[in-house]
Formats: structure tokens, C-alpha cells, sequence
């Protein structure tokens, strides 16, 4: 393929995406002169350049096109929707046409006759229609704050105040026929001349939209910048690291200044990778356009935030999953027009984007004000499907019932249309932003709408890490999964991590926190003798919604790092999210703590192994995992309870149990915490009251706590339990837990049967 | 077309070779940072001039014994369809330049696990050159389940 052509491709492309926005812009403001000026511009370039360099079905369709066009220019034709999508069909032809010369350097033998034909018929048709009738506009999607609007410019500019606009607008509604402008002038709230300059700087921002005062440059020259450029990152951390003894002070001001100069540089080239998350939702105002005269639905779509910016390899990354919220929005979220005005909203749907910086991410959020997520049908499928039983369902928070659209193969759409609704795609969505090191989360009002909110990285080649130290190995961890450091010293350090069996825990302003050991983990020998520690470090960690401590030899430092994938030999290890070079040249390895948490949940459960092994993978997957909290009352044998029904466990002195009317309380907290003897409340044989100390589960809610006594706490076990037998009172069921039929504790209704009946010993 | 470059090492005594276009560079013994977890054949990570290379242990590999406690290994680096991989050899030998008539395939009395590796022999005039795999030596997917992350 020659040179030109190539250019071609690229330039011709640029116009094609700009066409598509002009489209609809135009649909919206169908008298723009520039805007018909600069469609007629982009079709003629196609169609001449198209021509000069051999591409004839291209030159053929725009030739047509720019007739229609220049038309519309002359105000010999009016557009309305049939033109504007015998237009865009035509702009989609060109496209293909251009990928066909991509793949094949030949135009291909697509079939041009009905988009030729459509064509012709509007240019034909013009003569019978001429003069008749007046323009009808279809503007069902509109993409508000592409070009200021004449009424924000005055406001802004300070020469009206916002309640004439209101006024203005409201008697344009009312049928004045006049511009806002001349009303205004009209009503004397603004001078003539600076109506004037308002519409001029108006079309000036219109003007900036099309012209790009930039330069195009390779990708991968980029790529091979942003790779020195951290290689430059990492000399000069190894630089600094001299400094520490070195007294020199010209050294030591050259390195301030490398450090300095270093770390512009490392700014200046992340954003030329950086683009505006607008050249994604570009494309968004023509989907909306299109799906809803598809779907005969009445949408509008605003943006803002459009100029946020994010890495290069980000916007790739996230332009499908974005793209199918938007769809899945249209198709399922938004109501029909008839349907809305049934339930008393507006015929026209809204589909709004939002795009911001906060704490070193981007947040995206996609809401609709549509019909919302339909809880019970999603709990239904979900049970339908068999992916959770009807007792773990209905302990779930409707967030996390929400949450489930993201599972695999969901949907609860009544229809599979061709749009969306085959439950491929919401988990694809999760996976590709999760991918990124995103997260994804749904919150949803029957009725009121959807809302979609999307966190990512601003980029992934650079970023602060925690570096610490076990086992005299170094390791990173990702700044965004840390929550805070915890250091225990002297007796703390002895009596701060306590043991549940084999599960080790502490207790972090008052909840319990599991706690990993980094070098158990990681099979590592620590260089510290474990026994005689008097200082424990435990840095607290965010995983998958839960919280976790990593017991570390050493925090050494936060550094920017410059993360580098692991070769392919290493995949399989999913501790670790990639390796980085450190100051002194020798590689460290970046710790995955999603993959961390996942591998200490299953060291922690090792007979999980042997009950798990018969089930297929993906049905554990789907499984929802859960901490529990084993005890032991009277000869019951074992009882569990979810441990985020637990807020702490403590021992009492049977001395401090005092009595209130019937019931047995402590003083705890300073407050009064009646107990529960769970023996007592199942009718279980008493054991022989207790020598020592009572233990009890403390269970809070809503600020009330409530002991409930139990013989002996046994431990603390995450895996995914399968309910089984019935609900039956305070019991939720029974579970094979540790190989052990287990009953399952309903404390929200154990707490409930004690407030009614006030039994206690 | 009948005469090819060979790269020659020894592993335990025996000398391999690999084609010389797959070489990168053969480069002194590196500090290496290990990577728990990972599969025994996983030597570690070396900093190559700031690209991060996996270190494959060809020893542990092929399946023989580990070396004597300070010896050293040398770096074997080739290039592989995914990206450059280092093989960690005993001692580096010569280029050697061999024919065709002198290839024969590997007998069949060899361990599996090397008769997979070694795609055959070339008989020179002193000794055996053991014609390495280079791919599928690198290609450790397979075994990582036996002594990788799933083992406990």
C-alpha cells in the first residue's frame, strides 16, 4: 500500500468521526451555516482525495452526498431525519469502504445500490418537495455542551443575568419566533453589540472543535519515550539514593535539580499519552441516535466532563465496556416514551455521562433515569440459575443484589433483542475494567434509574507502590489497595495478633481484621525469629471489598515505580501483579493483593480443598464466599455465625455479670450489654456453669450490642458454605463445615425472640 | 546452506548448543531476585539494562541434579516468540560450526524429559552437541501445576 493511501486512512477516518458528530449536532441546529459548511468540507475532501488516489465506490456515494449537501447549504433542502440518515448510512459505507482498503488495499465489492439509491431519492424528490413544508426535525439525541450555548455565553460573560435568559427562554417557548438574542435585545436586558460578540465567540468555539493544532506522532515513538522516560525515573532513584552520604553540595544540587527536571518530564510525557475520555463518548451521541429510533425510544444524552483525561492504553482499554453500558442502558434501562409517561416522568429518557478526577483515579459514572434494576427478577434468576440459594439471597444487601448483573451469563431482560440481553457482556465489562486495575459498582432505584460507577487508574506504567521488606526480599505494594499502617510494639506486639485456631486476627478500632503473614505466604523464611518480635508491622489492605492485614518484616518507603509484566512462565502465579526494577538495580516483585487475599483464604481453609474438589470451577466462582465464626455451645456440637455479624469477641469475668429485671448484663464500653446465653435460647443442656471466664460473641447493631455466651470459640473459616435444611427460627440452616455438620445462627432473629420474650437465665 | 552456527554451553558435563541467530547475548553470572511461589524451574528475575528477564535453571530443567553450592551459573539469553528468556548453563563453550550429514536424532534411551528438550545430536569430532529447544524449553506452562502455586 502506497504512502498516500495510508495517510488517507488515517486522515480520512478523523473526518468519518468528525462527520458522525457534526450529524447529529446539526440535527440539533439544522440553520448552522459553519456546520453545514464543515460537513460539505469533510464530504468533498472524501470524495476528491478518495478520487485522486483510485478509490472509485468512495468518490461514487460522496459525490452524491456532497450534492445533497450543497443543497442544504443553499437552503434548497431541509433536513430532516430521513436525509440525516441516508447520510449517515453513507458515512458508515465510507467506513467500511476505508476498512475493506485497510485489510485488502481494495475497496472490496460492497453493495452501494441502496445507500446510492436512498441517496438519489433525496435529491430527486427535492424537486416535487421544493418550498413545501417546513424543516421537521428529529432530535432525539442531543449532546449538550458541544457548543456553548448563546444564553450561557451572555450569563458568563456577565452582560445578562440569569433570570432574563429564564424569561427569554420562557417566551420563546411560549411561541415567540424570535432568537434568544433579539428578544433579549428586545427587552432591553443587552445590547446589540454584545449579542453580536457572544454569537461570534460562539462560533469561534465551534470553529476550535474542528481545527487541531497538533502534530501526529507514531504510538509506538510514544511507547518508546514512556519507556526511557522510566528508565530515566529509576537512574534517578539511584541517584538519590546517593545523596544520603554524599556532602557535596554541587552533587547534592544537581541531583535536586535531576530529581526535579525528572519528574517533569515523567508528567509532560504521561500526558502526551493522556486523551480526553471525549474522544470515547464522541462516538456516544450517533449510538444514542440511532439505537433509539431503533428502539422508538425517546433518549436524551448529556455528557460532562468531557475533557478528563486518561492514558492512552486506559481509553483503549475501556472504550467496548463503555460502550456496552451505554447500549444496555438504551435497551433495558430507559423506558419506552409511553411506559414513562405511565409512571408520570418525562417521555424523554436521560442518559447522563460524568467523567472526574478524584484521589489519583478517574471516576465515570453512567446513570439513566430509567426503570432501575428489577431486584426480584435478578434474585430470582439468580436462584433459577442455581449461582445462590434463596437463604443467602435474602441476606444480601440490595447493593449486592444489584452487584449480580456482573456475574456471568446474567440477564434478566424478558427479550434478547439484537442490541444487548444475551447475559454476555455486564461480567466482560467487570473483567476489562477490572483488567486495568478498576472497579465497577451498580447502584439502582426501582423506578428512578440506574447508575453505573466506573474508578480507574489515571494510568498504569507509573505508580506509587508501598515498598517493604520480608524475608530480606523487597516487595511493592500498589498504593491504591493500601488502607493504613498499623505498628504494634512491645506487649502489644505479644498480645496484638490473636489466634483463632489457625486464623490469625486483630482487632482494629474494635472490629476484627484477618491477619496474613507475608512470609507464611509466600513460603518465605523470615529473617526476624518470629517469638522474640517486638515490633510488628501490619499494613492494612483492600481486597475485593474486604479489608485484610499483611504482617511484614519491614515498611521501608513509598516510590514511584515503574511496573513491568511478568513473562509469561510466571502467569501462573497470581501473588504477583508484575515486577519492577528498584533504585539499586535489583528487581522487586509487586504483590497482587486480590490474588494475595484469595490464596490466604484458601491456605486458611485447607479441608476446603477436600469438599470443594468435586465442584466445577466456575460454579465455585459464582459462589459467593463468606467469613464465618465457629463456636461450640452447650453439646450442640458446632454452631457458626457470618462473621461481619460479629463486631468483637470478648471474655468477661463471671463476676461482672450483674442482673437488670430478668436479664443478665455487663457493663461494656460503658454502656449496658445484655447477654444471650445462646445454650439457653436453643434449649440446649446447660454445660456445668462456668469456672473462668465467660466468652462471648459481641453482635452490634444500629449501636446496641448484645453478648451472646458461648462455651468455646473454635474458629474462623472462609469458604463458600452451601445452605442446607430448612430456616427454623433462630437457625438458618445447616452447613458442612470443616467436614462438620454445622448449624447456622440467625442472630438478627436470636436477638428478636430475646427482645419478645425476655428469656433469660 | 548445510553449514549452521551453533552457541555451545555444558549443563552437568554435556555440551548443548542453540542456533547462534536465537542468542541475544551470553552474559556473567546476575543477581537474581526470586520469585516464591513460582515454578522450581524459575531461577528468578534479572535486570537486563532495565528489561526485567525471567532466568530459567536448564539444570533443573532438563531434570539433573542442582549445582555444587557457589558455582556460579552464566547467562544464556535467547530471544523467544515471547520475549527474551535467560537459560542459566554451568559453563559457556564455543561457537561451532557443524553439518548435516553429521545430524542424527536423539536416541531413544534418553529421559523424557530431555528427549522432549533436545531435538537431536550433532556428532562432532570429539564430543556430542546436544541440539536444545529453545521454545519449548522456556514453554513451562505445562509442569508449573506439579511444583507451582498449587502444591501445599
Amino acid at each position: 500500500m502506497n504512502e498516500f493511501i495510508q495517510e488517507f486512512l488515517v486522515e480520512g477516518g478523523e473526518l468519518l468521526d468528525g462527520l458522525d458528530r457534526d450529524f447529529v449536532e446539526f440535527e440539533k441546529d439544522p440553520h448552522s451555516k459553519e456546520l453545514v459548511a464543515r460537513i460539505f468540507r469533510a464530504i468533498h475532501t472524501l470524495k476528491g482525495t478518495g478520487g485522486t488516489i483510485g478509490l472509485k465506490k468512495l468518490e461514487s456515494i460522496n459525490h452524491i452526498g456532497e450534492n445533497i449537501l450543497s443543497r442544504l447549504r443553499d437552503g434548497k433542502l431541509s433536513l430532516n431525519a430521513e436525509i440525516t440518515s441516508a447520510l449517515l448510512a453513507m458515512i458508515d459505507l465510507s467506513r467500511q469502504l476505508l476498512a475493506s482498503v485497510e485489510k485488502t488495499g481494495e475497496e472490496g465489492d460492497l453493495d452501494l445500490s441502496g445507500v446510492i439509491q436512498s441517496l438519489t431519492a433525496i435529491l430527486e424528490g427535492e424537486e416535487s418537495t421544493q418550498g413545501a413544508g417546513k424543516p421537521e426535525v428529529h432530535a432525539t439525541a442531543v449532546a449538550a455542551g458541544a457548543s456553548p450555548l448563546i444564553g450561557e455565553l451572555l450569563v458568563q460573560s456577565g452582560a445578562v443575568a440569569g433570570r432574563d435568559i429564564v424569561g427569554a427562554l420562557d417566551a420563546q417557548k411560549d411561541g415567540d419566533p424570535r432568537h434568544l438574542g433579539e428578544i433579549l435585545v428586545h427587552h432591553g436586558a443587552v445590547e446589540h453589540k454584545t449579542v453580536q460578540d457572544a454569537l461570534q465567540t460562539q462560533s469561534e468555539s465551534r470553529e476550535d472543535a474542528a481545527v487541531n493544532s497538533s502534530i501526529r506522532v507514531d504510538v509506538n515513538l510514544l511507547d518508546k519515550v514512556m519507556n526511557l522516560v522510566g528508565e530515566l525515573v529509576l537512574a534517578r532513584n539511584q541517584v538519590l539514593q546517593f545523596t544520603s552520604h554524599e556532602k557535596d553540595p554541587a552533587f547534592l544540587n544537581t541531583a535536586q535539580r535531576l530529581n526535579l527536571i525528572t519528574t517533569e518530564l515523567q508528567e509532560g510525557v504521561m500526558k502526551t499519552r493522556m486523551q480526553p475520555i471525549g474522544n470515547i463518548w464522541n462516538k456516544f451521541p450517533r449510538i444514542v441516535r440511532d439505537l433509539s429510533n431503533v428502539t422508538g425510544k425517546l433518549v436524551r444524552l448529556e455528557m460532562e466532563g468531557a475533557q478528563t483525561e486518561l492514558d492512552k492504553t486506559i481509553i483503549e482499554a475501556i472504550k467496548d465496556p463503555l460502550t456496552h453500558i451505554v447500549r444496555n442502558c438504551l435497551d433495558h434501562g430507559i423506558e419506552s416514551a409511553a411506559e414513562r409517561e405511565a409512571a408520570g416522568k418525562p417521555a424523554q429518557g436521560l442518559l447522563f455521562l460524568r467523567a472526574f478526577h478524584e484521589g489519583g483515579q478517574v471516576n465515570i459514572e453512567i446513570s439513566d433515569d430509567g426503570g432501575g434494576l428489577d431486584l426480584e427478577a435478578i434474585k430470582a434468576k439468580a436462584v433459577e440459575r442455581g449461582l445462590l440459594s434463596p437463604q443467602h439471597i435474602a441476606k444480601m444487601t440490595d447493593r449486592e443484589i444489584g452487584n449480580m448483573v456482573f456475574m456471568a451469563g446474567f440477564s434478566t431482560a424478558k427479550k434478547v433483542t439484537n442490541i444487548s440481553g444475551r447475559g454476555v457482556g455486564m461480567d466482560v465489562v467487570k473483567t476489562n475494567i477490572e483488567k486495568i486495575g478498576g472497579t465497577v459498582d451498580v447502584t439502582s432505584t426501582r423506578g428512578h434509574g440506574t447508575t453505573l460507577k466506573i474508578k480507574i487508574p489515571l494510568t498504569l506504567a507509573i505508580i506509587p507502590a508501598l515498598i517493604v521488606t520480608t524475608g530480606g526480599e523487597r516487595f511493592a505494594i500498589p498504593q491504591v489497595s493500601l488502607v493504613e499502617l498499623v505498628r504494634l510494639e512491645g506487649s502489644a506486639a505479644e498480645t496484638g495478633v490473636e489466634m483463632i485456631q489457625e486464623a490469625a486476627v486483630y482487632r482494629l478500632r474494635g472490629n476484627l481484621l484477618p491477619v496474613v503473614y507475608l512470609n507464611r505466604e509466600l513460603q518465605l523464611t523470615s529473617a526476624k525469629d518470629e517469638a522474640a518480635d517486638d515490633v510488628i508491622n501490619i499494613v492494612v489492605l483492600q481486597a475485593d471489598g474486604r479489608q485484610f492485614g499483611l504482617v511484614v518484616d519491614e515498611i521501608n518507603d513509598t516510590e514511584e515505580i515503574v511496573v513491568k509484566p511478568l513473562s509469561k512462565q510466571l502467569k501462573g502465579v497470581s501473588t504477583f501483579a508484575g515486577a519492577t526494577i528498584m533504585g539499586d538495580g535489583k528487581v522487586a516483585l509487586i504483590l497482587d493483593t486480590h490474588g494475595l487475599a484469595e490464596r490466604a483464604s484458601l491456605a486458611g481453609g485447607a479441608h476446603e480443598h477436600a469438599t470443594g474438589a468435586g465442584r466445577g470451577r466456575s460454579e465455585e466462582a459464582a459462589e459467593q464466599r463468606e467469613s464465618w465464626l465457629l463456636f461450640r455451645v452447650g453439646d450442640r456440637g458446632k454452631l457458626a455465625v457470618p462473621l461481619s455479624m460479629v463486631s468483637r469477641l470478648e471474655e468477661f469475668d463471671p463476676k461482672m455479670i450483674e442482673i437488670s429485671g430478668k436479664r443478665q448484663v455487663v457493663q461494656y464500653r460503658g454502656k449496658i450489654m445484655p447477654l444471650l446465653r445462646v445454650a439457653d435460647a436453643l434449649q440446649l443442656p446447660m454445660q456445668a456453669a462456668g469456672e473462668g471466664s465467660i466468652k462471648v460473641v459481641v453482635h452490634s447493631d444500629g449501636g446496641q450490642s448484645v453478648g451472646l455466651v458461648v462455651e468455646e470459640i473454635l474458629d474462623i473459616v472462609d469458604q463458600h458454605v452451601s445452605i442446607t435444611g430448612k430456616a427454623d427460627g433462630q437457625l438458618l440452616g445447616t452447613a458442612v463445615i470443616q467436614q462438620h455438620v454445622t448449624d447456622l445462627l440467625n442472630v438478627p432473629a436470636l436477638v428478636m425472640s430475646m427482645a419478645g420474650e425476655g428469656r433469660m437465665a | 546452506m548445510s553449514a549452521t552456527q551453533f552457541c555451545t554451553f555444558y549443563i552437568k558435563g554435556l555440551l548443548f548448543g542453540v542456533e547462534v541467530q536465537t542468542v541475544q547475548e551470553v552474559i556473567q553470572h546476575q543477581d537474581m531476585t526470586g520469585v516464591p511461589l513460582a515454578p522450581k524451574v524459575v531461577a528468578g528475575l534479572i535486570n537486563l539494562r532495565g528489561q526485567i528477564v525471567t532466568a530459567i535453571d536448564l539444570r533443573r530443567r532438563l531434570g539433573v541434579c542442582d549445582r555444587a553450592a557457589g558455582e556460579l551459573p552464566m547467562n544464556v539469553v535467547v530471544r523467544t516468540s515471547d520475549g527474551a528468556v535467560s537459560l542459566l548453563v554451568d559453563d559457556i563453550g564455543d561457537v561451532v560450526e557443524v553439518e548435516e550429514k553429521d545430524f542424527e536424532n536423539a536416541p531413544d534411551t534418553l529421559a523424557s524429559t530431555s528427549r522432549e528438550l533436545i531435538r537431536g545430536v550433532y556428532k562432532l569430532k570429539k564430543e556430542l552437541l546436544l541440539v536444545l529447544d529453545t521454545q519449548r524449553s522456556v514453554n513451562i506452562q505445562a509442569t508449573a501445576g506439579e511444583s507451582g502455586p498449587g502444591a501445599q
